[in-house]
């Protein structure tokens, strides 16, 4: 399953801004998944588990906090703002899968409700996001 | 901190057991990049080279085409795993998108990229070949971005139209330091000289002249026929 890849790079990412900012020891990770990309949230958390290296010391505390995030879309030709139950994606058949691995095959398949403009930015819900860490300085080290 | 891409953190691990990556770009459409990308990839394949071919013209994708892959969905494990084809470890938006086009701006052709350069499961190569989209655009600068280890192989022709934008592209590779294996003269006809010259007034390489082929269109989709021709003869061996 891919959403391993996606994990693996999230907790790398937390690490590096760890680095980044002097963390020492990391409390929450906290991620945003959005509805587009159709991860499930209990599998994506048993995926960032699974990939946690268990024996690195700056995430021997670490909790992981993953919410869901609505997808929206805004038309580049008429405005319209709507959101996913307002476009015809197949969820179940390849449509779906295609966005699954690749969020923006939406423009392929996903059309304004309004204009059937496939020119559209998606505004937010798109995929994986590292909203944030937080922890401390373990002035021990 | 503010939000994150977490994409970003693990574009060079992906890519961590691949020796050279080597873009095959040109700042003008229709003067054969697909086609040299794939008939280079295939041919240091056919001389035992590891490969892999990456095409990311993501709203035109044509390597499927000229080397006659199948698209299907690949396979699924910690990422997905390349289609392996001719002996080239190959990826594609194709793959996934089917028949349906995908009309991509600028910022959704670089979520694209990263997100296949997340994901993706390249194996040891020796030699990973990018197709690139023509143009100075997103992508071209994205994996300059992106890919510290990147060289680009410029294609390019003798027709007035291209020069000039052969030009402003050597230009731009210097400025930025990108390292050039070198330029490569593509459908060459008469007896013009202007990219020779060319590669010699910026003191890149000259990979030489491929003569135009008349046979290639019929050959496309087929690796034995694209064997025969020009272009499978005149791709660059990267000794």
């Amino acid at each position: 399953m891919h959403e391993l890849a996606l994990a693996d790079s999230v907790v790398k990412a937390a690490l590096q801004a760890a680095d980044d900012a002097g963390i020492t020891r990391i409390g929450r990770i906290v991620v945003k998944v959005g509805e587009l990309q159709q991860i499930e949230k209990d599998l994506f958390e048993f995926s960032l588990t699974s990939v946690i290296p268990s024996q690195d010391p700056r995430l021997a505390d670490a909790e992981f906090d993953v919410a869901e995030e609505a997808v929206r879309f805004a038309c580049r030709a008429c405005g319209t703002e709507y959101g996913r139950s307002d476009v015809d994606i197949d969820s179940a058949g390849d449509e779906g899968e295609a966005v699954h691995f690749i969020p923006e095959l939406s423009h392929a398949f996903a059309r304004c409700p309004s204009c059937a403009s496939p020119d559209f930015d998606i505004t937010q819900g798109r995929g994986i996001t590292l909203e944030r860490i937080e922890g401390s300085a373990d002035d021990a080290d | 901190m503010t939000r994150i891409d977490p994409r970003t953190a693990v574009v060079s691990d992906r890519l961590a057991g691949v020796q050279r990556i080597i873009g095959v770009t040109g700042s003008k459409g229709g003067i054969g990049k697909s086609v040299v990308a794939s008939l280079l990839a295939l041919s240091l394949a056919d001389r035992g080279v590891r490969v892999g071919l990456f095409d990311l013209d993501f709203t035109s994708p044509s390597d499927h085409v000229v080397l006659g892959a199948d698209r299907r969905f690949p396979d699924e494990e910690f990422g997905i795993d390349p289609h392996r084809v001719e002996g080239i470890d190959m990826m594609s938006v194709a793959f996934f998108a089917g028949d349906a086009p995908v009309p991509l701006r600028g910022d959704a052709a670089t979520n694209a990229l990263l997100e296949l350069l997340a994901i993706t499961r390249w194996s040891d190569l020796d030699v990973l070949v990018l197709d690139m989209p023509p143009g100075l655009g997103d992508t071209n600068l994205d994996v300059i971005r992106l890919l510290p280890r990147l060289e680009f192989l410029l294609v390019g022709n003798g027709s007035r139209v291209v020069i000039e934008s052969v030009r402003r592209a050597l230009t731009l590779f210097a400025e930025l330091e990108v390292p050039m294996v070198g330029l490569l003269e593509n459908m060459h006809r008469g007896t013009s000289t202007a990219i020779a010259d060319l590669a010699a007034a910026h003191r890149v390489c000259f990979l030489g002249s491929i003569p135009y082929d008349e046979t290639l269109e019929e050959a496309l989709g087929d690796a034995a026929s694209l064997r025969q021709t020009a272009v499978y003869a005149g791709v660059p061996t990267l000794d």
